[in-house]
């Protein structure tokens, strides 16, 4: 980086640290991002944002908007803090025409959980957030889009069986579990146990303590333990000590299937030979030979505008989920302008968009998006939006896809987001929704 | 019936974990050693040194000549370090002193990602890391490689301490400041020629622990695997800086794989700070750390 990109880099990290906006105009729909550009989680962070600041430049520079409505965003600086994320909620709320929060934060979103339904502004999680959150019934403005942490677990599960050559063979077999500890990590323990009873596998899961830059004693256990899989919810640093682990005991790396949280170029790559082979889970695969992602490089790169710094990131994991959720959050606005007008909406009727999400394969070949997204039904009740998902293995230089798309069991697992959402309406005396569809 | 050869794997994999940790502590004991400062900002020195190495490799310096630029910037950063900070702080008290390296650990950290980025990379030293064994124990070449580097540097210390002015300089400030002040030491110079040394630590444990782990932000939080180290071999000693990490490293595998499944997992980095303080109550100055007398 030469000193005039550190000037510049600074000047903007200066005015996001100052909390710097630009509140939209009447005409215009504005989209505060808690965005993290600095700090353990940047990569994540730069590669996310960019993408969906890509996306919404893309709409501005080849539509001219959301029917004739101009995209306008500024960023807060939360260095994925929950604190920090807090603070840029409330500094950025007051915004004129606020769309929608994408804090990308399973913390931050614990946090604004009350205050979002207060605010009555939309909370999009995607890929994440609190299992109860797809229950809309209670949580009207959370969206978990695309796949919340039970559907995730049973998609592993799924494959795991699809390449033992049906769920039947996994009876008897054994799956490690080695998670992070933290909440996110320990979110899934209920799910994989009921699914180990349900499929009749062997369950062990190993805690890896935050941030999981040593990983001895856990991988001389799973050494011990000799499972057949070893699935890593891992996030961060945690990720490529793993796959490097694992190679020091000598376990199989394509027996190692990793989440959608160990599933980036950035958990690979620190890992270097000892991640050929790796495989992991994925609701957008990385490439940029999609549509929507050309005219990315061709509409936004090509007039100067595009976020990311280094031009090789374009179409990673993590700046495709960036558009990916560009797309839907455009798309919610879109359908939201089709019942209240082509007009800047406010928060209560994007949320209506959201909840009414429903993109078939016919609309996403019309946004370029085939093989990059399958399809999303959100409903009132139904927050997540039946997403599905691929896997991809690394093979030392990118992620290719080997699987078609694979459906959770959901008709399994709503009854425990139901039962979670209601014992948190109880606990907070809340009145669920009545959902008709 | 318990399976010793399991036991055995797994105290060697947690001395050679402990290795690992004393190279973080050893930059930590010879600030502490000669200027009483508990450097908070050793893991960001490391952060530093790692991702300017692996930045100019990247930008197509070859390996040498970017470990010589690296260990050159290093050394500025040690003397500007003395320079802006510690001299200004001469005589402050020891709390100060620790509250400013807090600080430049966040400059430090902050200044890495603006000037490198906030890319995580791949660091291969070309050492193999598939495990051999022995008697049917896994051993790890890299860890036996980081063991020995680990082994030669504290020899280099040694050497540089007992034969070198400068190294006679530093423990003479380390036994007593005002004495050696009183003999005509100077003692700036000698500041700055610790925290050179220091940074010369960071840049070896950066690049240990880079390969290992990729060099990343993450590397700054490996300071919290040195603390209990610190805290059981002494914060003034670096004989003990390497017996605390290999009693750390060992202590905390042993209570991870046969203690954890009582507590549902994950006690390792706590059960390693129990061990610290316990080691507190009993001996507060550590294993092989100076024992303060004061009149009073």
């Amino acid at each position: 980086m030469n000193v005039l990109n550190s000037i510049k880099l600074a000047t903007v990290a200066v005015a996001i640290a100052v909390g710097a906006s630009f509140p939209a105009s009447a005409d215009e729909q504005y989209f505060p991002l808690q965005s993290y550009r600095v700090g353990p989680y940047a990569a994540g962070g730069t590669g996310f944002f960019g993408g969906f600041i890509d996306y919404l430049n893309l709409i501005n520079i080849r539509d001219g908007g959301v029917n004739g409505v101009k995209l306008t965003w500024s960023e807060c600086e939360t260095q994925y803090e929950v604190e920090r994320g807090v603070e840029c909620y409330e500094r950025q709320k007051t915004g004129k025409n606020v769309a929608a929060f994408n804090p990308l934060s399973l913390g931050i979103q614990i946090a604004l959980l009350e205050r979002s339904r207060t605010d009555k502004i939309p909370i999009i999680t995607i890929d994440h957030g609190q299992t109860a959150t797809s229950d809309g019934r209670v949580f009207p403005y959370l969206f978990p889009l695309l796949m919340n942490p039970p559907s995730e677990t049973s998609a592993i599960i799924t494959y795991i069986g699809q390449r033992e050559g049906g769920a039947e063979k996994l009876k008897g077999k054994k799956i490690v579990v080695l998670y992070h500890g933290s909440p996110y990590g320990k979110e899934t323990i209920p799910i994989f146990e009921l699914l180990s009873k349900k499929y009749g596998f062997e369950l062990q899961q190993i805690e890896v303590p935050h941030p999981g830059n040593d990983q001895q004693a856990q991988w001389l256990t799973i050494r011990r333990a000799k499972p057949d899989y070893v699935v890593l919810r891992g996030w961060g640093v945690m990720n490529p000590v793993a796959i490097k682990s694992a190679q020091k005991v000598g376990f199989p790396v394509d027996h190692l299937i990793g989440n959608v949280w160990s599933n980036s170029e950035e958990d690979v790559i620190p890992a270097g030979e000892a991640a050929k082979g790796y495989i992991s889970l994925i609701t957008q695969p990385s490439g940029t030979e999609f549509p929507v992602v050309q005219q990315v490089v061709d509409k936004v790169y090509g007039a100067g505008k595009g976020n990311l710094e280094d031009k090789k990131r374009i179409g990673s994991v993590y700046h495709n989920l960036g558009i990916v959720n560009g797309i839907l959050n455009v798309e919610a606005i879109r359908i939201a302008q089709d019942k209240f007008g082509h007009r800047a909406l406010s928060s209560e009727e994007v949320q209506w968009g959201f909840e009414h999400l429903r993109l078939d394969e016919k609309r996403i070949a019309e946004l370029g998006a085939v093989g990059l997204l399958q399809s999303i039904n959100v409903t009132c009740a139904d927050h997540e939006g039946e997403g599905s998902v691929k896997f991809q293995q690394w093979d030392g230089k990118k992620w290719s896809v080997i699987s078609d798309w694979v459906k959770p069991d959901r008709v399994l697992l709503r009854p425990i987001i139901e039962a979670a959402a209601e014992k948190y309406a109880i606990e907070n005396d809340i009145k669920p929704r009545v959902c008709t569809e | 019936m318990f399976d010793y050869q399991f036991f055995i794997e797994v105290l060697v994999g947690g001395l050679l974990s402990g290795v690992m940790y004393s190279l973080v502590a050893i930059g930590f004991v010879l600030i502490y050693k000669t200027s009483g400062v508990l450097n908070f900002a050793q893991g960001a020195m490391l952060l530093f040194a790692a991702l300017t190495f692996v930045s100019l490799v990247e930008r197509g310096v070859p390996f040498a000549a970017a470990l010589l630029l690296t260990l050159v910037v290093m050394v500025l950063l040690g003397i500007a370090i003395e320079r802006t900070v510690l001299r200004p702080l001469v005589n402050q008290p020891p709390i100060t002193l620790f509250m400013a390296t807090l600080g430049l650990s966040y400059v430090i950290e902050g200044a890495a990602q603006l000037l490198w980025g906030t890319q995580v990379h791949g660091l291969d030293l070309g050492i193999n890391d598939t495990p051999f064994t022995v008697a049917g124990v896994f051993i790890s070449q890299f860890d036996l490689f980081a063991a020995a580097i680990a082994g030669a540097m504290v020899a280099l210390f040694a050497l540089f301490f007992r034969y070198t002015r400068t190294g006679l300089a530093f423990r003479a400030v380390a036994d007593d400041q005002f004495a050696a002040l009183a003999v005509g030491l100077r003692l700036p110079r000698v500041w700055a020629a610790v925290w050179t040394a220091s940074g010369i630590v960071a840049l070896v444990a950066g690049l240990l622990w880079g390969a290992r782990l990729g060099v990343q932000f993450s590397l700054s939080l490996v300071v919290l695997k040195a603390l209990p180290v610190l805290v059981l071999g002494g914060f003034d000693s670096v004989a003990g800086a390497i017996v605390g990490g290999l009693l750390i490293g060992a202590i905390e595998k042993i209570a991870e794989v046969y203690v954890g499944p009582f507590f549902g997992g994950g006690i390792e980095a706590w059960a390693a700070y129990v061990v610290a303080l316990g080691f507190l109550l009993v001996r507060p100055s550590g294993l092989f750390g100076q024992k303060l007398i004061e009149r009073v």
